[in-house]
């Protein structure tokens, strides 16, 4: 059809002329695509409805409140099987943070080793950084975690021939035990020197700042505030005869009693987990500080400043802002990739509320829904934080 | 042996035999080089001669192997603290201003004075607002270098280096990187540290800065010194082939 | 010490001094340079000195390769065991497929190479019909490995091992890469109503864990579909890993669309182009290159992410590997087993890595020049 007789067909048909508007053409896509998303999940709903009435169920969560008759056999808070399914659920949902809290500091630490290795001059630990890396980054999270654990299970020794380690703590396959605190009165003493150390840290960072500020002068800031948070409370632990007893794990009949226990699914999850994670946080930190350009660093020294304060002055800030937000995303890969959890059996949010509690009431619906809402609130909790830091960290621009 | 030490005084850098290598490449080969205080040096030649690798031994973000770099007296080895010393005697502007992009302006000026020469805040900001006002651009202070132009940048980077009081200042192509309308402010600020009697060591292919301030003009290729000369004789009586030849290159447009 | 004199400009090049050049000044510069340095690596080659002679005996020179069970291999060695292999290779690679139909699972697998080549080199022939035939691709090994149409039927529950993981793999990258695609454009779309659907799906996909979208497959999808419908588990995961993957997808190529200068866009509309024509011929080209090492690491992953289909029952090369530790002769050989598989995703994740680094390394200069 030509232009002309395009144009003419328009003027005459009144749809035609909505449709070769610009504005109004939006507004009619808009309302189509409107009307096929709602339509789509209608049907969805609709037919949700009809199966659910076919078989004699309804939706509702009162049976959040039923006893949830299943045991948990770690548990930050108190829980038994007569406990409701809610309780369980906080339970998996504490397990779930337990298990992402420690994995990101483990995590963390080693992957900013590793990126530094990655930078290192030193050929060798170059080199075996690179091939940690590698090797973790392209072997599945699961098969780490089925891998972690299987060589905690079927590697380490049985209760009777566990290993120990120091005086009070001990290895198997069951678990790791290590020895409980009992506190007594004097360590309040210790506490409270370190509390007052930490408080101490906080005001003289302020305080050498200042002095700095208007006479020049620099103080070790970084050991003396060690040696308050942690020399002094640890010498003052000594000096009033370590006022902690320690309640050892004792070998009872198969197992070790008392103490403390870090599970063999703990562990595993624990450690693959950080693993795994800690091979992508160290190539995030490698490029982050690589991206830094290099005469940054020859500025600094021109200037006169040190290598260490080039770094903590220069470089650290600006890698920062190119390390952190997929720093963050690490994290919410991290805390995600715990819901693997289930295959090793530890009870986590997957694992409670999605898994056994699922399959005992048959609640598919209510359990599905309640564990994708509570990741979604982590990854919108996560990405909130993301947001906020690069706005506060962009670069100002021209 | 006074006698030399007078000479060492009085020269601000002196540069003999002085070979370098990166890896089987000889860079630069045999340089000797003297510069009295207060004199300005301008350095030209081809892209690739070594100009850069040269003066930046001068302050040592690249090392040498063989002769003897003595600068305000100290003579560059590994030894740290000398190498300390001269780079607080030593300012350096880049080609690419390098410039901290996360510090404002004046935090860019008040770095190395604190936390180099520590002095107090107060009085870094005081000596950081008055080369801001020499370059003009103290009403820039509180703004982020990705903020500025090309230019204002630049001028920031001086101000930079001076905030640290060096005696001598290393150049190296400062305004190359810049639209022409921008290469005048820059130069003029070059212009009235010369006049100040700043000892200036400048890597630029500017030939009417070179005339007008320099003492001696030093053409460099393939890793070697070719002539060193007076600007007027340089420009005018140039002695050897290939200054000829570069010369004319850089005329004809 | 005096050197000899050479006219201006005629100093020849003369060779490093030896501190500088050769193994020696490697050694010094790369392991040397520094106390911190030697003592970093006298410490790693004490480190690699424990580990590496005993790891090494434990895998080859004490292995076991041959035995009828666990306690036969335990009792011919020390090391590792890997007898397993032998008995259950054939359904690491093929899972339960049976016997007489495996050359259509061979023959599917050569086809998919086939499919590979236009797709990985651009400078094949015909490369125009060869990407026509890679489109096809999933569609024939589709039909060659269901059956039907002449073919015997297998039912998807037979399907197993490496190739699964491929099936898995091929239909999520494959789907994924066009729905993926329409997201992103949905996702940077004027249209308000599109773009929050979009947002919102993307944002939904990527904040939950995979394993929960596995678990919705196989509890509660059924719930959605039309009364009477019931489509198998394969088909359900299939679907899901799909969408999973489509959300990542989208946003590796919603980084591609936007580094293409909004200049691009501008001229197509000067041109007169059409938004789907401006998108097609113009604006798409050029984010999908600049996407491609993303996409191959969305596939990496999506890759890495079929053995969670264990986790509802379907047995890739990991399931297997379970089901080797379940049988009483096997059991407690979890190591031997998960380095095996772990053997076997290292091999083909790296090499894919390697060929998407190699694919930046070809884009970087691309755009330098
Ligand atoms: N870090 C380096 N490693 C190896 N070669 C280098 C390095 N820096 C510079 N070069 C080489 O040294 C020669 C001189 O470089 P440069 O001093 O930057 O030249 P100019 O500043 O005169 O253009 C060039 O051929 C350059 O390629
Ligand atoms: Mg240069």
């Amino acid at each position: 059809m030509s232009e002309a007789a395009h144009a003419a067909m328009a003027r005459r048909n009144p749809l035609a002329r909505l449709w070769n508007d610009k504005e109004s053409r939006q507004v009619i896509i808009q309302i189509i695509s409107f009307v096929l998303i709602f339509a789509f999940f209608f049907m969805m709903v609709r037919n949700a409805v009809i199966n659910l009435e076919a078989i004699g169920k309804d939706i509702s969560l009162k049976f959040l409140w039923q006893p949830s008759s299943y045991d948990i056999n770690q548990s930050l808070i108190e829980y038994s099987s007569r406990s409701s399914h809610f309780r369980a659920m906080i339970v998996g949902i504490l397990n779930t943070l337990l298990v992402a809290v420690f994995g990101i500091a483990l995590a963390t630490i080693l992957g900013f080793l590793l990126g530094i290795s990655r930078l290192s001059k030193n050929w060798i630990i170059n080199k075996m950084a690179y091939v940690y890396i590698e090797y973790v980054r392209n072997v599945p999270v699961l098969l780490h975690i089925l891998l972690v654990h299987g060589m905690i299970i079927n590697l380490l020794p049985l209760p009777r021939a566990s290993l120990t380690i120091g005086d009070g703590a001990f290895l198997n396959n069951r678990g790791f035990f290590v020895p409980k605190p009992d506190f007594e009165p004097l360590f309040l003493a210790v506490a409270a020197l370190f509390l007052g150390g930490v408080a101490f840290a906080f005001w003289f960072r302020k305080y050498a700042r200042m002095v700095q500020d208007q006479s020049g002068k620099h103080y070790p800031v970084f050991w003396i505030c060690l040696a308050a948070v942690a020399g002094v409370p640890l010498l003052a632990y000594f000096v009033l005869g370590a006022p902690i007893t320690w309640e050892i794990p004792e070998l009872q009949g198969f197992n070790y009693k008392g103490g403390m226990v870090l599970r063999p699914e703990f562990i595993a999850l624990w450690l693959a987990l950080s693993i795994y994670t800690a091979a992508f946080i160290g190539e995030i930190v490698r490029a982050g500080i690589s991206a830094v350009d290099w005469g940054q660093n020859e500025a600094a020294s021109a200037l006169g400043i040190t290598r260490g304060r080039t770094l903590h002055l220069v470089v650290i800030p600006q890698a920062l802002r190119i390390i952190v937000p997929p720093l963050t995303s690490q994290y919410l890969n991290l805390t995600k990739n715990s819901s693997l959890a289930i295959a090793i059996g530890y009870m986590d949010i997957v694992a409670t509320i999605g898994g056994i509690s699922l399959n005992q009431t048959g609640r598919e619906m209510e359990c599905m829904a309640l564990v994708l809402a509570l990741y979604l609130v982590f990854s919108l909790l996560i990405s909130a934080f993301m947001n906020w830091y690069n706005r506060r960290i962009k670069l100002v621009e021209r | 042996m006074p006698e030399t030490e007078k000479t060492h005084a009085e020269l601000a850098v002196k540069i003999e035999a002085m070979h370098k290598w990166y890896g089987q490449f000889h860079v630069l080969k045999n340089i000797n080089l003297q510069v009295r205080r207060g004199e300005r040096i301008v350095i030209c030649g081809p892209s690739g001669s070594g100009k850069s690798t040269m003066i930046r031994c001068i302050n040592r973000l690249e090392e040498h192997q063989q002769g003897d770099i003595i600068v305000d007296g100290v003579e560059l080895t590994n030894d740290l603290k000398n190498i300390e010393t001269i780079r607080k005697e030593v300012g350096m502007v880049f080609q690419h201003f390098n410039l901290f992009p996360h510090l404002t302006v004046l935090e860019n000026c008040t770095l190395a004075p604190i936390w180099v020469r520590k002095s107090p805040k107060a009085e870094a900001v005081a000596t950081a607002m008055e080369y801001l006002e020499r370059v003009q651009i103290p009403e820039q202070a509180h703004k982020f270098p990705g903020q500025l132009s090309g230019g204002q940048q630049q001028r920031v980077a001086i101000a930079r280096s001076l905030c640290m009081n060096p005696r001598i200042m290393l150049f190296d192509e400062p305004t190359s990187a810049l639209d022409p309308e921008m290469i005048k402010e820059v130069l003029d600020v070059m212009v009235e540290l010369a006049q100040e009697g700043m000892t200036m060591l400048c890597v630029t292919h500017e030939m009417g800065f070179a005339k007008t301030v320099a003492n001696r003009v030093i053409f460099m290729d393939e890793g070697e010194i070719i002539e060193e000369n007076s600007p007027d004789q340089f420009f005018d009586h140039p002695e050897h082939e290939r200054t000829k030849l570069f010369l004319s290159q850089i005329l004809s447009h | 010490m005096s050197a000899p004199q050479y006219a201006p400009g005629k100093h020849p090049d003369l060779p490093a001094p030896s501190t500088l050049a050769g193994p020696l000044a490697w050694v010094r510069a790369n392991l040397l340079s520094s106390p911190s340095n030697i003592t970093l690596t006298l410490l790693s080659l004490w480190f690699l000195w424990s580990v590496i002679p005993g790891a090494l005996n434990w895998f080859f020179f004490d292995a076991v390769y041959s035995g009828e069970n666990r306690a036969a291999c335990r009792a011919a060695g020390e090391g590792a065991c890997w007898a397993f292999i032998g008995e259950y290779l054939k359904l690491f690679t093929y899972g339960f497929y049976p016997e007489e139909s495996r050359w259509r699972v061979n023959l599917a697998f050569v086809l998919m190479w086939l499919a590979l080549v236009p797709i990985l080199f651009d400078r094949v022939p015909h490369r125009k019909y060869g990407l026509y035939y890679a489109a096809a691709f999933p569609f024939i090994a589709g039909w060659l490995l269901v059956g039907g149409l002449g073919l015997a039927p297998v039912t998807t529950d037979k399907f197993g091992g490496i190739m699964l993981t491929l099936v898995v793999g091929v239909t999520g990258i494959a789907f994924s890469l066009p729905i993926g695609i329409l997201l992103a454009l949905g996702r940077s779309s004027k249209l308000t109503i599109i773009r929050v659907f979009c947002v919102g799906f993307i944002e939904f996909i990527r904040g939950v864990p995979l394993i929960t979208l596995l678990f919705v497959a196989s509890t509660m999808l059924s719930y959605f579909l039309p009364p009477g419908t019931n489509f198998d588990l394969l088909l359900r995961v299939l679907i899901m890993v799909t969408l999973f993957a489509s959300g990542y997808m989208a946003e590796v190529i919603r980084g591609g669309l936007q580094a293409i200068p909004s200049g691009q866009t501008e001229a197509a509309d000067a041109l007169g182009l059409k938004y789907w024509q401006a998108m097609r011929l113009i604006v798409l080209p050029q984010a999908l290159k600049i996407s491609i090492p993303g996409i191959v690491n969305t596939f990496i992953g999506l890759y890495k992410d079929t053995t969670l289909v264990i986790i509802i029952g379907l047995y890739d090369p990991l399931g297997i590997g379970r089901a080797a530790l379940a049988n009483t002769s096997w059991i407690g050989l979890s190591t031997e087993v998960y380095i095996f598989v772990a053997i076997f995703f290292f091999v083909s994740c790296f090499a894919m890595s390697r060929y998407s680094l190699y694919l930046e390394d070809k884009l970087e200069t691309g755009h330098k020049r």
